[in-house]
């Protein structure tokens, strides 16, 4: 117990990385997610291809092969990034996926009727979008895309066996030289569950709050 | 439909037990002596020790090794076993014990798992590239050392930048989590940036592609990481610890650790010890040293 | 039906749009390759390893420690998923509390440092297993609460008369969940399941901080063995994507023939499943109340 105690400014350290990683992670997987799903449901057949194809090989990837493939494989054509970088752009990429489809589904769950009535009424497609369907869709987007901000969360300990110095790698390396696993690593699940478990009830309380009142 | 169902469950359930029952290892790494003829036999008796009969009651001994370190534990996917000087002196322990050198299991003990396994028992010993230093004495027990090696550097073969441990400072340097690499890289070189990985190979691929300028650990580790990318890289050659590689045992198991001390000087004085070092690392270290004097402390 | 359906203009607007996508992303792809064979990672050097019996074989026996664990680690987390999901409806406080707090406990665990702390801590304490059933139990407690939410979701979205009859019937609590609601809902809810089934899958590939030869581990040393690492993972990859890809293919396959055979609304009168003597009765297994 003391162990801990006596290094709390590492689970610190690795915590502060820990946030950085989901934050930066999630914008660039809200990026990735609406540049896909718009591929997705675009008229130009390639183009709906290319997306289909990029969910369907992230989506049944394991995430930490797609971060050796990137910071292993791709130094091998040249291309290396800093570790930090890579852990954001492929925990992005991959969450990126499952926005995709989420976005994708909540479009989807707007009944067809709303955007027929915007038609009628004469609304062009962006504005059709903008002021009719998203707005809908996004209430109904709200709780899965919460869950993947959470899983995000717990997805950047990944980034520890490429070496970046988040919460779960500092633990790791702290137990290398003080040998007391029960402890250290009860520490760091109880730091993980003082981000998710709050988060979970935030996203619980926007979810009632936007939640469509049948 | 329900009584389909609950078949099909029961059937999955049998079947994924079944699976489960064939060992968690399955193709794991045996280990059909690849370099015979020791003259090492069997000892006529053994000494009672709770290690030894857990392993005689099992009909082998489970050894800790790397398996992805060149010339002492690396592990040949074409067959799964496992080569080098680690896992002969394993070899060595197992003839001494069941007159068979393939009684042996090696298990993968990265640097940081090391003293773990030996205290859950996950491994009768852990022969393991495993420097000797009073720390760990406070875990586990040492016998030997059967072999000395001392930390140095490893750099890009047109690298001219670094002649000694403390060029690397101010320098991305690659180490192994849990290594005494890691603890006298900081005491040699405090301002050296550390990147620590799990294994040495990772930190052979950092190298190779930029990611850090040095990568440090003992001369004869390097060694082997260097056979086997020819041409890539190069030793800078000035070793600046002494490393004595022991085996590591549970603590408290003296009669064991007795025993494997013997079997140690038996194979010192019948060349057996010599053998397994010309096999092995003796590819890239032309001369066979002499055989370190072996420390059997007793616990104060 | 976000816009109209696209007169001759758009139509020639949307193939051009197609013509330039597909030139663009034909032109990504060619650079990727030229870049690729710029470094040599295109030689047949590096790819002899899949002509290898005895590396195909390595790596396939580490494809079936990964499915193995899939496996047990998959049965357990279902078991025990729908206990949860039956306890958090229950009626008693008690039991709603026991279940609330496990779900949501394992629910916000981490899996890699949960199967840190099971791998390295449980021997600490005096378990001793092999590091197989550390990995399951590791993915089963997390993967357990996942289930037990799903398998919930399934059973609220339920009618409410089914469970009214049954109570009605005279079944306790959880003869109706047993007999009644639970089979109905993990029908529903069957494509999810098996969505975080193939999660479970990939989160095995984190057996490998636990020194556990899954796939994952065995193609590292496969790569670092034979200087061909991107070639490796690539090789790896296809291999998860394939069966990952197949059990969603189930999953679909399974949706379709869910909505194809849908649970019966019989017409007043006449159901083609129902005989006389049953009309009007619960069906123990899912068919619908009749008669409503």
């Amino acid at each position: 117990m003391n162990v801990v105690l006596h290094h709390l400014g590492l689970y610190w350290s690795g915590l502060w990385v820990t946030l950085e990683l989901t934050v930066l992670s999630f914008m660039c997987a809200l990026l990735v997610g609406t540049v896909v799903a718009v591929m997705r449901v675009s008229p130009a057949a390639p183009l709906r291809a290319a997306g289909l194809l990029y969910v369907e090989t992230v989506r049944n990837t394991p995430p930490l092969l797609l971060l050796f493939l990137f910071v292993y494989g791709l130094p091998k054509v040249g291309l290396i990034y800093s570790l930090f970088v890579s852990a954001v752009v492929v925990l992005g990429g991959y969450t990126g996926a499952f926005v995709a489809e989420v976005i994708r589904s909540g479009i989807n769950a707007v009944p067809v009727g709303q955007a027929e009535a915007a038609r009628s009424l004469g609304l062009t497609f962006s504005q059709t979008l903008r002021h009719v369907v998203l707005p809908q869709a996004f209430r109904t987007m709200v709780p899965p895309l919460g869950n993947l901000l959470t899983a995000l969360v717990r997805n950047t300990s990944l980034a520890a066996p490429i070496g970046v110095l988040e919460l779960t790698e500092r633990a790791d390396q702290l137990n290398a030289t003080a040998a007391a696993p029960v402890p250290i690593f009860i520490g760091v699940l109880i730091t993980y569950m003082i981000v998710t478990l709050p988060l979970g009830a935030v996203i619980g309380a926007v979810e009632r709050r936007v939640a469509v009142a049948r | 439909m329900k009584k389909r169902f609950y078949s099909l469950a029961g059937l999955f359930a049998a079947g994924a037990l079944a699976l489960a029952a064939c060992g968690g290892s399955s193709g794991g790494p045996g280990a059909t002596a690849n370099t015979g003829g020791y003259k090492t036999v069997k000892a006529d008796s053994l000494p009672a020790s709770p290690t030894l009969d857990a392993i005689k009651a099992r009909g082998k001994i489970i050894i800790g090794t790397k398996f992805d370190q060149p010339l002492f534990g690396l592990q040949n996917p074409t067959n799964g076993q496992i080569d080098g000087f680690d896992a002969e002196i394993g070899r060595l322990l197992a003839l001494r014990i069941f007159g068979d050198p393939g009684k042996v299991s090696f298990i993968e003990s990265v640097s940081k798992n090391r003293e773990p396994y030996i205290q859950q028992g996950k491994v009768d010993a852990v022969i393991a590239t495993y420097t000797i230093n009073a720390t760990r004495k406070k875990l586990v027990d040492f016998a030997g050392p059967y072999y000395v090696a001392g930390q140095d550097i490893m750099v890009k073969a047109n690298d001219t930048s670094i002649a000694g441990v403390t060029d690397l400072n101010g320098k991305k340097v690659c180490t192994v989590t849990g290594s005494t690499s890691a603890t006298n890289l900081k005491k040699f070189a405090p301002t050296a940036q550390p990147l620590l990985l799990d294994t040495y190979s990772s930190c052979a691929e950092a190298l190779g592609d930029g990611r850090v300028q040095a990568v440090t650990t003992d001369n004869v580790v390097l060694l082997g990481l260097i056979s086997r990318n020819p041409g890539k890289y190069k030793l800078v050659g000035k070793s600046f610890t002494q490393e004595p590689y022991g085996i590591g045992l549970k603590k408290g198991d003296d009669a064991f650790r007795s025993f494997v001390n013997d079997t140690l000087a038996t194979a010192y004085t019948n060349g057996d010890w010599a053998r397994a070092f010309t096999e092995t690392v003796g590819a890239v270290e032309k001369t066979t040293p002499t055989p370190p004097a072996l420390d059997r402390y007793t616990h104060s | 039906m976000l816009y109209d359906v696209p007169g001759p203009r758009g139509r020639r607007r949307i193939l051009v749009g197609s013509i330039v996508a597909a030139l663009v992303i034909g032109a990504l792809a060619a650079v990727a390759l030229v870049r690729l064979a710029h470094h040599g990672q295109l030689d047949a050097a590096r790819w002899k390893f899949v002509t290898e019996p005895s590396i195909l074989r390595y790596l396939m026996f580490g494809l079936l420690n990964t499915l193995k664990v899939a496996a047990v680690a998959g049965g357990l987390a279902l078991a025990v998923g729908a206990l949860m999901a039956v306890g958090r409806l229950a009626p008693s406080v008690l039991v709603r509390a026991g279940a609330t707090s496990y779900v949501q406990f394992c629910r916000s665990l981490p899996v890699l440092p949960l199967i840190l702390f099971i791998g390295l801590g449980f021997p600490e304490l005096g378990v001793r297993l092999p590091a197989f059933w550390f990995l399951v139990l590791g993915l089963a407690l997390y993967n357990s609460a996942v289930f037990a939410e799903i398998f919930r979701a399934g059973v609220v979205s339920l009618p409410r008369g089914q469970r009214e009859a049954a109570y009605a019937l005279g079944l306790t609590y959880w003869g109706t969940m047993r007999l009644v609601l639970l089979p109905q809902a993990v029908r529903r809810v069957l494509p999810a399941t098996l969505s975080q089934f193939v999660v479970l899958l990939k989160d095995s590939s984190l057996g490998f901080v636990i020194s556990y030869p899954e796939l994952l581990r065995r193609g590292q040393i496969t790569g670092e063995f034979t200087h061909s690492i991107l070639q490796v993972y690539v090789v790896v990859a296809v291999i998860y994507i394939i069966v990952n890809a197949t059990l969603s293919y189930l999953v679909h396959r399974l949706e379709r023939r869910q909505k194809r055979a849908p649970i019966v609304r019989p017409a007043a009168g006449a159901s083609p499943l129902s005989t006389p003597t049953d009309r009007g009765a619960v069906r123990a297994g899912g068919k619908e109340l009749t008669g409503r």
